[in-house]
């Protein structure tokens, strides 16, 4: 085979690093124990079911769905707690930024209280927060939503457990095999390493990964404050040596 | 010492937590917001192909039925092409999403989706695949989204000849991965997180 003096062809996706990702059984988190897979998963390369996505476009947002401070308030009223910016980029394991990609977040209310039937926790709704939003990345891959700093709250799992303050991420990709949904935590929080949940992440350098810095740079003066949060989504190889037909 | 690989590592996966169709389907939980869910439809008119229904429930390992599950899947049209910006090999239903979403029914956790059968897509080299559906399933307790796919039992002489359902050491698992026909077009696929019925879930 020659190798062709032209940029290297796209493969399919990286393998998952399942050494670096948290297993499915995880007893500390009391729920995955009856919920996880007990045989090995079944491995093989990604094809184009993987290595194909949905189109999520930009003509589908609304002007106010990544202004969770306003997005279900009333007409001139906004939602109660501090005020703050979340922004970063999606970003692919190459260092690419991912453009055109459907990013979802949600969370609870100031309080620490989700607006949902089956939450019991006793904190007080707030009349004026939904607690979703969406965006789609720029071309850059970068984001931006403006939202209340959630609270912590109380969970059943062990006696006395906390979550710490969290906001939820459902991220799309360009392939279904980059499909993704994790959690974002703040800088300084003494709940984190309580916290059960993220006791299923297995290093340090994954729980740092999923902690989002104060951006004083991103601040708005008198307004709000900032806090950037980067998401890397897998990767696709890139090889002169692709073992596949045009277009496969 | 070398040159640093520089590669970022991806984003540890967490728990979609119970509270996952407020951010998904916010209007299914009460929040009235964005003009509807997305994912609720696959169609945006009339579609080629035969039109189907699938029907499911997700299962613990007790045997209990999640109501707090999110199932997604992702296909093909009937002649086997995505509607997806990175589709290359020609153009797709333009009245087909490929793409479904549901939270399951609140009281007995069942999803259903309103779709059409895939047609048949190639593996890498050049070999058909047996028609099928990507599915993916979160849910709290579950700390990474699970991948499986949706073969059909009606399609025998496909699925015997697919690269993926005959290389699998344990075949007595096959039919795990198997939509069954319930008739008038309407199929079943259970999911079972766990126990001796346990889907075959993908690492891909």
């Amino acid at each position: 085979m020659s190798i062709p003096n032209k940029p290297p062809a796209i493969g399919g996706f990286i393998p998952r690093d399942r050494s670096w990702q948290p297993d499915a059984l995880t007893p500390g988190y009391k729920t995955s124990v009856k919920r996880s897979p007990q045989a090995a998963l079944l491995s093989f390369p990604t094809t184009l079911s993987e290595e194909t996505s949905p189109i999520l476009g930009h003509q589908m947002l609304g002007e106010l769905d990544n202004d969770l401070i306003h997005n279900f308030a009333q007409p001139g009223e906004s939602a109660i707690g501090p005020r703050i910016v979340v922004h970063g980029r999606v970003l692919d394991e190459n260092g690419r930024g991912i453009p055109n990609t459907l990013v979802e977040f949600w969370q609870a209310n100031a309080g620490g209280r989700y607006r949902h039937k089956k939450e019991t926790y006793l904190a007080a709704l707030d009349p004026n927060f939904g607690g979703c939003g969406r965006t789609i990345t720029g071309e850059d891959g970068s984001y931006e939503f403006r939202t209340i700093m959630p609270g912590p709250y109380p969970w059943p799992n062990g006696m006395n457990d906390w979550r710490p303050a969290h906001i939820h991420f459902s991220i799309f990709g360009h392939g279904f095999a980059q499909r993704l949904i994790t959690q974002m935590y703040f800088q300084g929080d003494p709940l984190i390493p309580l916290c059960p949940i993220v006791g299923v992440l297995k290093s340090q350098e994954a729980i740092d990964a999923l902690t989002a810095p104060l951006d004083m740079n991103r601040t708005v003066p008198m307004d709000s404050l900032a806090y950037k949060f980067d998401m890397v989504l897998r990767g696709r190889r890139q090889t002169y040596f692709e073992n596949r037909k045009e277009g496969m | 010492m070398t040159q640093p690989l520089k590669y970022l590592k991806e984003s540890p996966s967490q728990t979609a937590g119970p509270y996952v169709h407020i951010g998904c389907t916010p209007n299914f939980t009460g929040i009235e917001i964005y003009g509807g869910d997305l994912g609720t439809s696959m169609k945006r008119g009339p579609v080629k192909g035969q039109e189907i229904t699938i029907k499911g429930t997700v299962f613990d390992g007790m045997g209990a039925a999640l109501k707090d599950a999110m199932v997604e899947i992702w296909q093909p049209d009937a002649a086997g092409l995505f509607p997806s910006a990175n589709e290359t090999r020609g153009q797709a239903d333009p009245n087909f999403t490929g793409w479904g979403r549901s939270p399951g029914d609140m009281d007995t956790g069942e999803f259903i989706f309103e779709t059409v059968k895939p047609g048949a897509v190639p593996w890498p080299d050049g070999r058909m695949q047996a028609p099928h559906i990507t599915a993916w399933v979160v849910a709290r307790g579950i700390n990474i989204g699970l991948h499986t796919r949706i073969y059909f039992e009606d399609e025998a002489e496909a699925n015997a000849a697919d690269p993926i359902l005959t290389r699998l050491e344990h075949q007595s698992r096959v039919p795990t991965l198997l939509a069954k026909s319930e008739g008038d077009n309407v199929y079943r696929f259970d999911v079972w997180l766990q126990g001796p019925n346990e889907t075959i879930f993908f690492d891909i």
